[in-house]
């Protein structure tokens, strides 16, 4: 063992390699990215990683290993998880050989998602028995008791974090290579009433996942990872018979706002499903009443209600359902510091008043130089006038809905704004219909958008935004990279060639960076019938060296702020009435230069590639 | 020692991250339990961000109260005052004068009061030291390590328990060695402007 300083996913990964992992796959999504990055990092050599095309690909990958009785383990964000329910609703019906882990990261807030879904919920739903950490340390340890879990019982398992978790930082003690496990695989061995899923064989599981689940709470209960405080420690007794059940995150933000005296029994869950019964009904005893701190949906609470249904225990269960808890949002340290001295009838502490001054927000923004800035302005002079919708979405080009592009009127999830544009199109004739889509979303949800346009005769302009890589969740490879997270170099997919294949007949690529160019294209492109597509292609500013930075003559700026007021770079500046623009954010993209009605900005250069 | 909390809060892409590293590596040779939680994802694409670090021992969440922070480094003034309810009373600011300002407000649709903010910071914080982070750029010649200059006056006042040669050998580690000369020139920066 030695001592590393480790974000939570680091630790999932290092955690999952000494679990013996052999194949991880998964789609980048914030905030559960960094777990397969590092098991790509740390690889000791015989593990198989890969980025697949979306989450849906990436579950069937992973279940083809643990079918091998190979380690097996998928990654993804919460949202990611619908796409890749159809297999992993299933695959709980077929089962594994080798241990299967779905990790997924929950996003309570949200801070970078669509949804607050909760993956406990879609244990539920799907049967797959869920693990849920509260802290870095815990993860390392339970990302390698849930392989044994799932091996042992041949089902998949959750292994649910949220962002304070996945992104919060600890030093703690980790395995050396030598103590990581070994584990012999013997390959897909050919049984056809195992592997292929059929009325019958569902039926007949259906009724023994049903049977394992409910033993499975009284094996739970006894798992040392769900605890009741009680006998000692700070927490003795329960005076008062009030008792405080929570999980993940929510249960260190509890810890500390605890003081002494308080006396208060807790019970941690960390296996909201198949929920430990057992457990809950000896925590349960003696207590008048209970406080559910949790995020997201009130799945504790619910559970709590149900065994004092079933017992005719006469226990009052408080949470989100009674308003003691946020139905939305993130817990913090000052919301459950509130609700348990709430709860316990303490004074309200007063935390010091914000100031009495306005603060502007500072919502994210496309980066200085970002090239998806120029394409949004070249569609939006070209479109000057027309009735038009611009239907975008997920990735960094999400941010073109800020002021003052506001080229963004819908966004759905992913791949959605291609068939959003196609809706609005048959009923409004007279509409100019656009679709955005980045590279790698492109690849992990456009292309049926883009058949399914092209086979209905829709009337659209896909605008594929190509920056080479996937940018929002940091810069991964995707089909049309040539790259992947093993380090090969493949042969990249052709985006013009697969829409040409579709039968989409008028695609052209254009530089965004040469605006008059890019609005020309799109003016022209445009007008054609039915499905066609420019792709601007200009690499991500994050994966290129800028040449030189643009600098404004201050003699020649009539101070009109027409570079401020059109594109909204963060580079550019009001200064003494006149445009600055800050040679530290500066990426000589041009674009002002290339509107600047005076043409008093100059200088900027890109790199050659 | 008592356990430190310390709040870091600026801009994405002002460097907050490394910072916080920073003060974890040296706070961890030191013996110190160290837990950290930050802004990642989307927000840092220039959008409001903060680190939260704890040093110390026995320590639970790695995100801190309101009024339980001993020391805040603001990056940036609005942001400084943004994060102020979680200073305790006697905490420390280390704040940046240079303001950034949002889109919103360069357009025109926000206003940015930076001279209410200072003023607030002034009449609001006993233990408040105010670097002028643009004169320090211009000297050091580059922008690129505010970070490590608002360490340094981080260090300086005492309130972190950490020494400048604590700091140094942490970024002897952690950073590649074509940029420690001029990290450590930000990492005296504040000691250099005291003295002259």
């Amino acid at each position: 063992m030695h001592k590393e300083f480790l974000m939570g996913n680091e630790a999932i990964a290092l955690g999952s390699i000494a679990a013996g992992v052999k194949l991880v796959a998964g789609y980048p999504g914030t905030p559960s990215t960094e777990v397969l990055e590092t098991v790509a990092k740390r690889n000791p050599g015989d593990i198989y990683v890969e980025w697949s095309v979306n989450e849906k690909a990436a579950m069937e990958v992973a279940a083809g290993a643990a079918y091998s009785g190979a380690r097996a383990m998928v990654t993804m964000k919460q949202v990611g998880l619908n796409v890749a329910s159809d297999p992993l609703m299933s695959l709980e019906y077929v089962g594994v050989k080798g241990g299967m882990v779905v990790m997924v990261a929950d996003d309570p807030g949200p801070i970078s998602s669509q949804t607050e879904q909760d993956t406990r919920t879609f244990a539920m739903f799907s049967k797959v028995p869920l693990f849920d950490p509260v802290s870095v340390a815990e993860a390392y340890e339970m990302i390698q008791e849930a392989f044994d879990f799932s091996e042992k019982y041949h089902t998949p398992v959750f292994f649910r974090c949220t962002t304070r978790v996945d992104h919060g930082y600890e030093a703690i003690e980790v395995k050396d290579e030598a103590e990581y496990r070994k584990v012999e695989m013997e390959g897909f061995v050919k049984d056809s009433s195992r592997w292929v899923i059929f009325p019958r064989l569902s039926l007949k599981n259906h009724g023994q996942i049903e049977k394992r689940n409910r033993e499975l709470t009284a094996v739970l209960s006894a798992y040392p990872r769900n605890a009741m405080h009680r006998e000692k420690g700070r927490y003795e007794g329960g005076s008062g018979g009030k008792g405080i059940v929570t999980h993940g995150i929510s249960y260190m933000y509890a810890l500390d706002s605890m003081e002494k005296e308080h006396h208060v029994r807790i019970l941690k869950v960390a296996t909201p499903f198949p929920f430990p019964e057992e457990l809950a009904l000896r925590f349960l005893e003696g207590l008048e009443e209970v406080l559910c701190i949790e995020e997201l949906d009130p799945v504790l609470e619910r559970a709590l209600l149900e065994i004092c249904g079933r017992h005719h225990l006469q226990v009052r269960i408080r949470g989100k359902l009674t308003g003691d808890i946020a139905a939305a949002g993130e817990n913090t340290m000052l919301s459950v510091g509130r609700a348990i001295r709430f709860f316990l009838g303490l004074e309200e502490e007063q935390p010091a008043e914000p100031a009495d001054i306005p603060l502007p927000v500072r919502p994210p923004v496309l980066c200085a130089g970002c090239p998806h800035r120029a394409s949004f302005y070249a569609v939006k002079q070209a479109m000057k006038g027309k009735k038009t919708i611009y239907c975008g979405d997920i990735g960094c080009y999400t941010l073109g809905n800020a002021m003052p592009l506001d080229m963004c009127d819908t966004c759905l999830c992913m791949g959605a704004g291609i068939n959003i544009a196609q809706g609005v199109g048959h009923l409004d004739k007279g509409m100019k219909c656009f679709a955005f889509v980045g590279d790698s979303t492109f690849f992990a949800a456009g292309l049926t958008g883009v058949v399914n346009a092209f086979y209905n005769q829709a009337d659209m302009t896909l605008i594929v935004l190509d920056n080479s890589t996937t940018a929002m969740t940091g810069h991964q490879p995707h089909p049309g990279t040539g790259r992947t997270v093993m380090g090969q170099v493949v042969e990249k997919v052709s985006i013009e060639k697969v829409l040409r294949a579709i039968g989409v007949a008028t695609v052209e690529t254009v530089n965004p960076l040469d605006f008059a160019e890019a609005r020309d294209t799109v003016k022209r492109v445009s007008e054609e019938p039915g499905v066609k597509a420019v792709i601007f292609r200009s690499p991500c500013i994050a994966v290129t060296k800028p040449a030189a930075s643009s600098a404004v003559h201050a003699e020649t700026c009539i101070g009109c702020k027409k570079c401020i007021r059109e594109i909204g770079c963060p580079a550019l500046v009001l200064r003494e009435g006149k445009a600055y623009i800050d040679p530290s954010l500066c990426t000589g993209c041009t674009l002002c230069e290339q509107i600047c009605p005076t043409g008093a900005i100059g200088g900027g250069k890109k790199n050659e590639e | 020692m008592r356990n430190k909390n310390i709040i870091l809060c600026g801009v994405g892409g002002q460097g907050t991250i490394l910072a916080s590293k920073l003060m974890a590596a040296a706070a961890m040779k030191r013996g110190m339990e160290v837990k950290t939680a930050e802004t990642i994802g989307m927000a840092q694409r220039g959008g409001s961000v903060f680190s939260h670090v704890r040093l110390g021992e026995g320590l639970q969440s790695p995100m801190i109260a309101p009024g339980k922070a001993d020391i805040i480094l603001g990056f940036e003034p609005a942001e400084t005052l943004r994060h102020l309810p979680f200073l305790r009373r006697g905490g420390t600011v280390v704040a940046s004068t240079s303001p950034i300002l949002p889109t919103s407000a360069l357009i025109g649709q926000a206003s940015y009061p930076l001279e209410d903010i200072l003023r607030h910071l002034r009449e609001h914080t006993e233990k408040l030291t105010l670097v002028d982070s643009e004169t320090a750029a211009s000297a050091l010649g580059s922008a690129k390590v505010l970070n490590v200059l608002l360490l340094g006056a981080a260090v300086r006042t005492g309130a972190l328990g950490l020494t400048i040669e604590d700091i140094r050998e942490a970024l002897r580690e952690k950073v590649p060695a074509r940029f420690h000369e001029l990290n450590e020139k930000a990492l005296m920066y504040t000691e250099e402007k005291r003295t002259s």
